[in-house]
This record gives structure tokens, C-alpha cells and sequence, in this order.
């Protein structure tokens, strides 16, 4: 009997198959699944009472795609890529079996419907979805570096066309079930009640079994044909456009339009056959890999707080206390009145605090003129932030965040000011970016309750939360502190405190790599293009303009200052120097590394050439590329060695959604992990002897050289 | 082996490559009739003496298709005897047909052969062209595909070339067109189309722009702005050009080829041939190589593929009287003055297909014609006729005076 399919069969000869996989909250597709539904089709097929098949899900979801934490790993294990192709093969066989078996099919989508929960309902002959706000369909398999592998890329452009297809699978749009309607995903859209009805009555009414494709004639809408100048157009422009969104970094969405440009040029079997292997190929490569891992499982255990300590209370902030409404002040205000808590946003001036508040609100106004908000939903997010600069009003606070200027006085004095009115059980959190949370609690009276949460900025935008971990950090401060990221949805990962931390520490090595490139006489825009083909969002120098040179150069006035003698300067810091020498001080001060013409785009400025002259031998772009992964990489190693860092997946994590560090190497651990890592030392030691010293690297890693160790065994 | 001399060629002028233009009610494989019929009849051909016919044709689609050489052939009444071949090098198409209707002739398998080329770009216009390069997704994007016109921009910003640059080379291009046609130096080599009552459609290449200047050019706007920005074309090029900062946009319908219809032809054969049925040889061709180069950059293998001739031939571009580029944009000719240190004074001397267009499957030929009519003139020896290709190639062919 299957266990994760149930069928039941009514008076009219309708079977209705209800998908309820055990022990996860939601359906995904595992090898139980996969025998379950080819079980229950064999008795729709060969039962003559039966005249058609409903299926629907048992849970509040329709269906996720296939379970990756299990099922990848087991198909990547496959030794012969052409195994997996015929266990691909074999699978999709179940569903075009169903469709083709003369007898009506019609997908009763309950909910949410992704990747092969979407792609068992498009081998269906028809397709009713509940009208549900909170329900989304898709295919995004290639966030994780796969393609649809389900058909996907064989029957959505054979039903909706090819470019609204390209368009959906190659950006893994989520759709509502009304936008689905309308690009004609979903036949019909139902409320929950009448949707098995609905469905039930379709078999009986029209309960055509013959896909479109099957038919005699059949043209894919709009048409593919290799000889036709709309085909011919249609494809030059995507490939370009996948070519230069990917940095040709990312092989999964060439791929899907490879599936549909040669997939849907020939009848759907061979088609179905072109997608397994270029599925399988990228199933067995190393992004794909990175990805899942990452941004998909580890994330996950993240989202779902693996690091907090056990034995404390779950809690909730229904009152969270902001100090200073500087940029990063409004935007956690924004953020945790989003999630539905009260703030009382605090500044020394009214002015200065409502100037905090109008930030959400003008993110508002943009939210509900896209319609992406109500009016009144709106108002009352706005209504929860309340504006002060009386310390009195904390007074209900569960949580303090303080975001004043980075000066320790100013941040001892706020805190001080806070800790004579928050109740004795609040927690007080520093959004430092840089200074040492064990020196900023020395200000406090209790310093069991004070913790770092470095948030990035924009803040709204920004998935991170770095949780610093100060030398008397309680276990119930930290596990607080998750819980309010876990509340406002951002991704959290626990360090050490350190200088700089792990994020802004590793995330400044890059930076110091490219001025020091600049010293050396490597090309400007070969340094920026180089990091932005390796695929960081921005290039470095363009990065620097964006924080402020200024600021960097403070940063290391205030290392030295502190750390005196043992400072060590790093090999770029006199062209931060030379930069604020002559007032070039970054974007807000319209020169920088760049110069921003008014009207027209930025462009690297000239007379960067005049003080680091560019030399006529010019590195290869591979090697500029490298160096600044490899140095973020190896400090990154640093971090873990010096237990900043707990563990390889929180550099992972942290590098990719702190910094942009490039998402297809996994991060920087699995970034070595994909170099190999004999190879990455060899790399080290290499750029050490030619490059500085700042390149050396630690015995520890030496002897997991030797030992041929990886970061991830998967 | 064998020598081959060319004995006489022939070309149409170019049309207009629009709906507008005057050759577009022609059929392809008329136009290429038309010029096999004025070889033969102006050489007193016996065509049964001819052992072969290349034609260079790029877009190989409908009635251009399936063979125009050996179809024009019959059309035009030649032997039934002459057989016809068609091939694509691209945009060297026509001086590649030539190059290998010579090595037919060199190997001593063939006496008396006909290359040439054609190209309607009117009736079958590029838009509507396919093939893998730009539209099969995993050739597209494994090779970096960017088109000719971002390949040209490319070159500019690589090299430094301002817009104004670019200009003034396509003003001079227009004025020694100009001056070439009004003196009659294409006289010899240009036969006039003409229609089904024999009246004449077309006797001069009807695209020049005679006193351009550049303040005219000026005016215009870059071509390949959109195509680059939005299309995401600029960033694979500098994807596989990482030193250049940005796509200068520099190329325009002013300092590129014009698009045109033209066919063209060129008698190859033995020197006993050619004393056989009468025929006084004009040249000699010396040499022909063709190399392939970095396909997004595209328009760099003439510099390359010229020093392999030269090489292979054991001379120095100082032996090079003359030079002909095809003037795909105007980049491409400066990249190679530069690359190759040659003057403007010694090379597209009467213009090019900046004033006159670019019939893709004829111009090599046209050109090479247009060559040996100048070394005639000026009583020169020796030219180098040489052609950017998509695909990233070049071909080039050295000649001689006899």
C-alpha cells in the first residue's frame, strides 16, 4: 500500500490520488513518492472502472520540489553519470506514462506548487488552482544551480510559449495562482471547496487525456523553428542576456535554454531525453553542488537557528528599542515593524528621530503605489514606530539595538543612559560594524545581556544578521537575539568577537587585495571588471566608493591608534590615504575612485593612471580574479582557526549573503573545497613568495593539505 | 606548380541593399547570369574549356540557395560542361572562391576556372539568417558571441579610436570613391545590370555620398548603443576583453559597410590556356592564406592572416605595392594600418564599401578586381587584397602584375 499517495475512488469511476509524504511539513518528492504515484497510475490505467484521476495534496500545500537534502545526495552518489541519466529517465517516464495513457488527469492545486510539485501538474491535462494570496507557483530550480528536471522545460514552453517559459525558468519566478492563470499555467482558478468538485467535474464534462503536444499539428505557441527570424531573435537576445547575467558563472540557466531550444524543436520524448542529460550534467557538477549546500540546506539550518543554545524559553519581541536614526537605525526600525513589533526609535533630536521614521514611510508610499501593500496595512506598519528622545520611553523594551555613531564614548554613554530605564531582562544589542563587543560591554552593568547584531546595509534588502558573541554573552542573550532575527526573517550566523568580526574583516581583505593591485600597476578596470566576472556584485574599488574611502582610512587611524606597536599596516593602505589625501573621499562626495558625471554613468577616474602609473605587463584576468577570492578564502580560514568562525558553513553563509562573495563557489570555504585544496595552498604559497606575506598559510591548513581533507564530505 | 593568372574580371555595380535600391527587383541568381554572361562575352570564352565555377554566397537561403554557381551557370547558356560549386567563408566568401578556383588551377587539376561571389541583400536580408553562432544557446554563450557591430565598437575602445577617428577615415573612403568613379577607374571592371528588355538598371555603385565630411557624420547616431546596453552584448565582450573599461559606441550607418546587392567574377587559369584561347593575363596570384582569430573580437585575423601569406610566400609588407581591407567598419581598417604600419596612402585606395557597400558573398572579388585595375594605373607590381570574417577570421590573397 502506498504511504505517501492515497486513492480513493468515487461512484463516477473518479479516482482522486491525495500526496501526503510523512514526517515533512511539506510534500517533496522522494523515491517512496515516485514508486507511490507510478503505483497508484498502474491501478487508474488498468481499473475500467475508472475514468479519470484527481491529484491533490493532504496538507496545506500542493508541493515542493524534489526533497534535496535527501535525494540529491543519493543520485550525485550514482559512480556512472549515465546511471543517473536513466534513473532521470525513468522517473519522468511515470509521469509521461500518465499522460498519455488515455484516461483524464487533472492537478487539484490546493497550494503552493514549485519545481516537481508544478511539474507533476503541467503532465496533467488540466490544472485548477485555489485562489490563495499566500499560495506561489514556479519553477526555481535554478537558484540552486539546477534546471527543471521534471519535463519542466519541455511542456512549459510547449503550453505557455517559449518566452514567457525562458523568462520563468531561467529567473525562477514565483508566480500567484492569478498570474499563473493568466500566462496559462492554470486552466481554471477554484476556492478551496470547490476545487475537487471543479476538478471532478471537468473529467466528466470535456476530460480530454490528449496533451496539446500529443495532438496531430501541434506548434508550440508562438512558434520555434530554427529558420524563423522570430526564433532566430528570441534566442540571440537570451543567450546574451544569460551570458551576461551569469558571468558565465552559472551553468543551469543556459542550460534550460538549451532544453528548450533543442527540446522543443523535436517530438517531447526526445525531448524529455535532451533535458535529463543536461540535468544530470548539472546535478554532477560542482555549482549545483555549492548551491544546494549553501544556499539551500545550510541556509535552512540557519533559518532555522541550529546555533541556538537548547534549554532556553523560545521568546518574541513585541518591543524593540532602536538607539539612533541614522541609515542603519531606520532600517532595523523598518524591518522589525514589518515583522510586526512595536519600535521606539530614539535620537537626540525629534528632528533627527522623525527623519528615522520618514524612511519607512517613504518605503511605504512605494510599497502600496506597486500594490504590493494596502493602504491601511501600510498605516498601521507606519503606526508602530514611534518616535522619541526620551530615554524614559524604552522603558518596555524586551530589546535594545544601538545603532549611534561608531565612537565607543557616544556608545557607553547611550548605553548606560538605556540600562538605567530597560527592565533587568532586556537584552542590549551593538550594530557595530567593527569595534569589539567585549570592549563596548565594559560600558555596561551587565554584560551577560549584551551582544552584537551587525546588520548590512540597506537593512531591508540585506538577508544577514552577524550575532557577535562577546567574552560574557549569556546563552539567553544569544538565543534572544536569534530569536528576533528568526523574527524578522533574516539569516543569522553566531561569531566570535574579533576586530571586524568575521564579515567586515574578510569582506576589507578584498578590498586591500585591489589597492594593492593598484600599487603593483594592475589596470583599474581590469581589478573591476575581474571581480565582477568572478561574479561579486560590485568591484572593489567600486565598493569603496560606496562605504567611503574615508571611512576605510578612519578604520585603520583607529587599529593603529589601538593597537599601537603590533600594527601592522596593510599592503594597499597608502592608496586610501593618498584618496582622502586629495579630498577623493568616495560616492557621497561625487569622487572616489570613480568620478560620477552628473546624468551619466560613473566612470574610473582618469587620473588614477598618474598616481599608480598602469605597467604594460598585465596579469592575466584568471590570476586578479583569484587573488581576491583566494585572499578572502584564506583569511576566512583565519577566522575559523582563531574561532571567530564556528564553522565552515557560517563563512559560507555569511560571505555569500554579507558580502556578495560569488555565490556559485558556495562561499568561501566551499570555494577551496572547489579549487581543491592542495591546489589552494599551492596557489597560497605561490602568491606568498611573489605577492607578500599577507598570502602565508597557517600550518593548520598546511596539514589538511597533506591529508587531502575537504570543508563538506558531499 | 602550375602558375595561375587571373585574365579578366567583372563585377556589378552595387545596389542599394533595400527595397528601394535599384537591383532589388534582380534575382540573385540573375545578378551572378548576368556577370558569367559578360565574362564569357567579353573574352570570347569558349565555356566548355571551363573546369569549374566557385561562387562565394554567405546566406545560402531560398532562391540565394542550393547552388547558384552551377544554376547560373546554365542560366547564363555556358557549357553544359561547367560545373559550379558554391562556398562560405563569410564575408571573404568571394576572394576565398577565387583563391580556390587558383589552387584548382596550381594543383594542375583544372586549366581555366571562374571564382566570384554573390550577394542580394535586399531579398535575403541578414535579420532573417540563423545558424548556430548567435542562436544556438551553448555556441552563443561557450563562444561569447557578440555581433559585428559590437565586435567594431570593441576594437575602437580597445584601441583607443575616438569617433572622430572613425569618421574622418569614412569621409576620406567617400572622397576617393568618388573621385575613383568620376575619373572611370571602376570603368573597366563594372558591366551595367539590365533588365528583361535589355534597358539598363543599374551602371555605377549607387551608394556613394560624394563631399561627406565629417561634421555630416557627426551627426549621426551610433548604431550599436542599444543593442550593447540592453541586450547585455558590451558586457560579453568585456567578459572576454577585461581591460577595456567600457564599449565605446562609435560605429554608425556612416563609417560601416554599406548594405548593397552586387555579384562579381574572376577568370583564373594556366598561362598555356590562356595563350590557347587568346587571353592576355593581368596577374599572377603570388599567394592566399586564411586564419581563424578570437571570435568576439571577430574582425581582427586580416593583420595575422596577411603576415601568413606574406611568410609563406617569403616576403615583407614592404614588397606590398598596394593594399586592399574590406571596409567592414572603418575600425577595422585603422586596427590594421596600426597593427600592420601601413599609410592610409597605400591601402583602400579608391575607397571602399564604406561608400561603396559590401555585398557579402562578392566583395572579395570586387575588391581583388579593384586592385589589379589600380596597380594597372599607377603602374604598380604587387597588392594584397585582405578581408575581416565573421567567425573570427581572415583571408588574404597577394597578386602580381604580369
Amino acid at each position: 500500500m502506498s504511504s505517501t499517495v492515497t486513492m480513493d475512488v468515487d461512484h463516477d469511476g473518479i479516482a482522486v490520488l491525495t500526496i501526503d509524504v510523512k514526517d515533512k511539513p511539506m510534500n517533496v518528492i522522494t523515491a517512496d513518492f515516485d514508486q507511490d504515484l507510478g503505483q497508484c497510475l498502474e491501478s487508474v490505467i488498468s481499473d475500467e472502472k475508472i475514468i479519470g484521476a484527481v491529484i491533490t495534496s493532504a496538507k496545506n500545500d500542493f508541493m515542493a520540489g524534489a526533497d534535496l537534502k535527501s535525494m540529491l545526495p543519493a543520485l550525485r552518489g550514482l559512480s556512472d553519470k549515465s546511471d543517473v541519466v536513466e534513473k532521470v529517465i525513468a522517473s519522468n517516464q511515470t509521469m509521461r506514462k500518465m499522460e498519455t495513457c488515455g484516461k483524464p488527469f487533472v492537478a487539484a492545486i490546493n497550494g503552493t506548487a514549485l519545481g516537481g510539485g508544478l511539474e507533476l501538474t503541467l503532465a496533467c491535462h488540466y490544472r485548477i488552482a485555489v485562489d490563495r494570496p499566500d499560495a506561489v507557483l514556479g519553477l526555481p530550480e535554478v537558484m540552486v544551480g539546477l534546471l527543471p528536471g521534471g519535463g519542466g522545460t519541455q511542456r512549459l514552453p510547449r503550453l505557455i510559449g517559449v518566452q514567457a517559459a525562458l523568462e520563468l525558468m531561467t529567473q525562477g519566478k514565483h508566480l500567484k495562482p492569478l498570474q499563473a492563470k493568466g500566462l496559462g499555467i492554470v486552466n481554471e482558478l477554484a476556492s478551496k471547496e470547490e476545487l475537487i468538485n471543479k476538478a471532478k467535474a471537468w473529467i466528466k464534462d470535456k476530460g480530454d487525456a490528449v496533451q496539446p503536444w500529443d495532438k496531430k499539428g501541434f506548434k508550440v505557441p508562438g512558434g520555434l523553428d530554427a529558420n524563423k527570424v522570430g526564433t532566430i531573435q528570441t534566442f540571440s537576445v537570451v543567450n546574451a542576456l544569460v551570458a551576461k547575467n551569469t558571468n558565465h558563472n552559472y551553468p543551469a540557466p543556459i542550460s534550460i535554454v538549451s532544453c528548450v531550444y533543442e527540446g522543443c524543436q523535436i517530438p517531447i520524448d526526445s525531448g524529455l531525453r535532451i533535458e535529463a542529460k543536461y540535468f544530470v550534467e548539472l546535478l554532477t557538477g560542482q555549482v549545483a553542488g555549492n548551491m544546494i549546500r549553501s544556499l539551500f540546506i545550510n541556509k535552512q539550518s540557519a533559518d532555522k537557528l541550529r546555533a541556538r543554545p537548547e534549554g532556553v524559553e523560545k521568546s518574541k519581541v513585541t518591543t524593540l528599542g532602536m538607539l539612533g536614526a541614522g541609515m542603519m537605525g531606520s532600517g532595523i526600525a523598518l524591518v522589525s515593524a514589518r515583522a510586526g513589533m512595536n519600535v521606539v526609535l530614539l535620537d537626540s533630536t525629534d528632528e533627527q528621530a522623525a527623519k528615522g521614521k520618514e524612511y519607512t514611510e517613504k518605503f511605504l508610499e512605494k510599497r502600496v503605489a506597486r500594490k504590493k501593500m494596502s493602504s491601511d496595512d501600510a498605516a498601521a506598519m507606519l503606526d508602530r514606530i514611534k518616535v522619541t528622545t526620551d530615554y524614559n520611553d524604552l522603558e518596555s523594551c524586551e530589546l535594545i539595538i544601538e545603532a549611534v555613531f561608531e565612537d565607543r564614548e557616544i556608545k557607553a554613554g547611550v548605553t548606560q543612559a538605556t540600562e538605567a530605564v530597560i527592565a533587568e531582562s532586556a537584552i542590549f544589542a551593538s550594530n557595530t560594524s567593527t569595534l569589539p563587543i567585549s570592549g563596548l560591554a565594559e560600558a555596561s552593568k551587565r554584560p551577560k545581556s549584551f551582544i552584537g547584531l551587525h546588520f548590512f546595509s540597506p537593512v531591508e534588502r540585506m538577508p544577514l544578521v552577524e550575532v557577535i558573541l562577546g567574552k560574557e554573552t549569556s546563552d539567553e542573550a544569544l538565543a534572544r537575539a536569534l530569536d528576533y532575527v528568526q523574527q524578522i526573517k533574516k539569516t543569522p550566523i553566531v561569531v566570535n568577537d574579533s576586530r571586524g568580526f568575521f564579515t567586515s574583516r574578510v569582506f576589507s581583505m578584498a578590498c586591500n587585495e585591489a589597492n594593492t593591485m593598484l600599487t603593483e600597476g594592475v589596470s583599474p578596470a581590469l581589478i573591476e571588471n575581474a571581480a565582477r566576472h568572478a561574479g561579486y556584485p560590485v568591484g572593489p574599488l567600486a565598493v569603496q566608493d560606496e562605504t567611503s574611502i574615508e571611512l576605510g582610512y578612519k578604520i585603520h587611524l583607529q587599529t593603529m591608534e589601538d593597537m599601537g606597536d603590533a600594527y601592522k599596516p596593510a599592503s594597499g593602505w597608502e592608496v586610501s590615504a593618498k584618496l582622502v589625501e586629495l579630498e577623493r573621499l568616495g560616492k557621497k562626495y561625487g569622487k572616489g575612485f570613480y568620478d560620477y558625471p552628473e546624468g551619466a554613468k560613473k566612470r574610473l577616474w582618469p587620473g588614477l593612471a598618474d598616481l599608480f602609473p598602469v605597467s604594460d605587463q598585465q596579469p592575466d584576468v584568471e590570476e586578479v580574479k583569484s587573488r581576491l577570492m583566494t585572499i578572502q578564502a584564506l583569511d576566512a580560514y583565519r577566522c575559523l582557526e582563531e574561532h571567530v568562525l564556528m564553522s565552515p558553513d557560517d563563512g559560507d553563509i555569511g560571505s555569500i549573503l554579507g558580502w556578495g562573495f560569488p555565490p556559485w563557489s558556495g562561499g568561501v570555504f566551499s570555494y577551496i573545497d572547489t579549487v581543491g585544496i592542495e591546489k589552494f595552498v599551492e596557489r597560497c604559497d605561490d602568491y606568498s613568495q611573489r605577492l607578500g606575506e599577507r598570502f602565508t598559510v597557517p600550518d593548520s591548513l598546511r596539514e589538511k593539505a597533506n591529508n587531502k581533507e575537504s570543508f563538506y564530505s558531499d | 606548380m602550375t602558375e595561375a593568372f587571373i585574365y579578366d574580371h567583372v563585377r556589378t555595380p552595387r545596389g542599394r541593399g533595400k527595397p528601394d535600391g535599384s537591383l532589388h527587383e534582380v534575382t540573385p541568381v540573375e545578378l551572378i547570369t548576368q556577370v558569367l554572361a559578360a565574362l564569357r562575352d567579353r573574352n570570347e570564352l569558349d565555356t566548355s574549356r571551363v573546369d569549374d565555377i566557385v561562387m562565394g554566397v554567405v546566406h545560402t537561403q531560398g532562391e540565394q540557395g542550393a547552388n547558384p554557381a552551377r544554376i547560373g551557370a546554365i542560366n547564363a547558356g555556358y557549357d553544359l560542361s561547367a560545373p559550379g560549386k558554391q562556398l562560405n567563408r563569410f564575408c571573404a566568401s568571394g576572394l576565398e572562391a577565387v583563391n580556390s578556383a587558383s589552387a584548382q588551377v596550381m594543383s594542375g587539376m583544372s586549366d581555366l576556372c571562374i571564382g566570384g561571389g554573390l550577394e542580394s541583400m535586399s531579398r535575403i536580408p541578414m535579420s532573417t539568417v540563423g545558424g548556430a553562432m548567435a542562436v544556438d544557446p551553448q555556441v552563443a554563450y561557450g563562444s561569447y558571441f557578440v555581433p559585428q557591430g559590437i565586435s567594431a565598437d570593441l576594437i575602437a575602445s580597445k584601441e583607443g579610436f575616438s569617433r572622430e577617428d572613425v569618421d574622418s577615415y569614412s569621409v576620406e573612403s567617400q572622397a576617393r570613391a568618388s573621385n575613383a568613379r568620376d575619373n572611370g577607374y571602376f570603368d573597366h571592371s563594372i558591366m551595367p545590370v539590365k533588365d528583361q528588355l535589355g534597358e539598363t538598371l543599374l551602371d555605377h555603385d549607387e551608394c556613394i555620398r560624394t563631399g561627406t565630411t565629417v561634421d555630416d557624420l557627426a551627426k549621426l547616431k551610433p548604431s550599436f548603443v542599444d543593442m550593447g546596453a540592453n541586450f547585455g552584448f558590451d558586457s560579453i565582450a568585456i567578459q572576454r576583453y577585461p581591460e577595456v573599461e567600457r564599449i565605446e559606441h562609435v560605429h554608425h550607418a556612416g563609417n560601416s559597410s554599406v548594405i548593397v546587392d552586387g555579384a562579381a567574377s574572376v577568370l583564373v587559369g594556366t598561362k598555356e590556356v590562356g595563350q590557347e584561347l587568346g587571353l592576355k593575363p593581368k596577374a599572377k596570384i603570388v599567394g592566399f592564406a586564411s586564419t581563424g582569430s578570437e571570435p568576439t573580437i571577430m574582425l581582427t585575423g586580416p593583420a595575422p592572416s596577411a603576415r601568413k601569406v606574406l611568410k609563406r610566400c617569403g616576403m615583407s609588407k614592404d614588397d606590398i605595392d598596394l593594399f586592399e581591407l574590406n571596409e567592414a567598419f572603418a575600425a577595422v581598417v585603422l586596427k590594421y594600418m596600426k597593427e600592420m604600419d601601413i599609410a592610409h596612402e597605400q591601402i583602400n585606395v579608391n575607397g571602399g564599401a564604406i561608400a561603396m557597400g559590401h555585398p557579402l558573398g562578392a566583395t572579395g572579388a570586387m575588391v581583388l578586381g579593384t586592385l589589379i585595375d589600380e596597380l594597372e594605373r599607377r603602374d604598380l607590381n604587387t597588392g594584397l587584397v585582405n578581408l575581416c570574417i565573421g567567425g573570427g577570421m581572415g583571408t588574404s590573397t597577394i597578386v602580381e602584375r604580369v
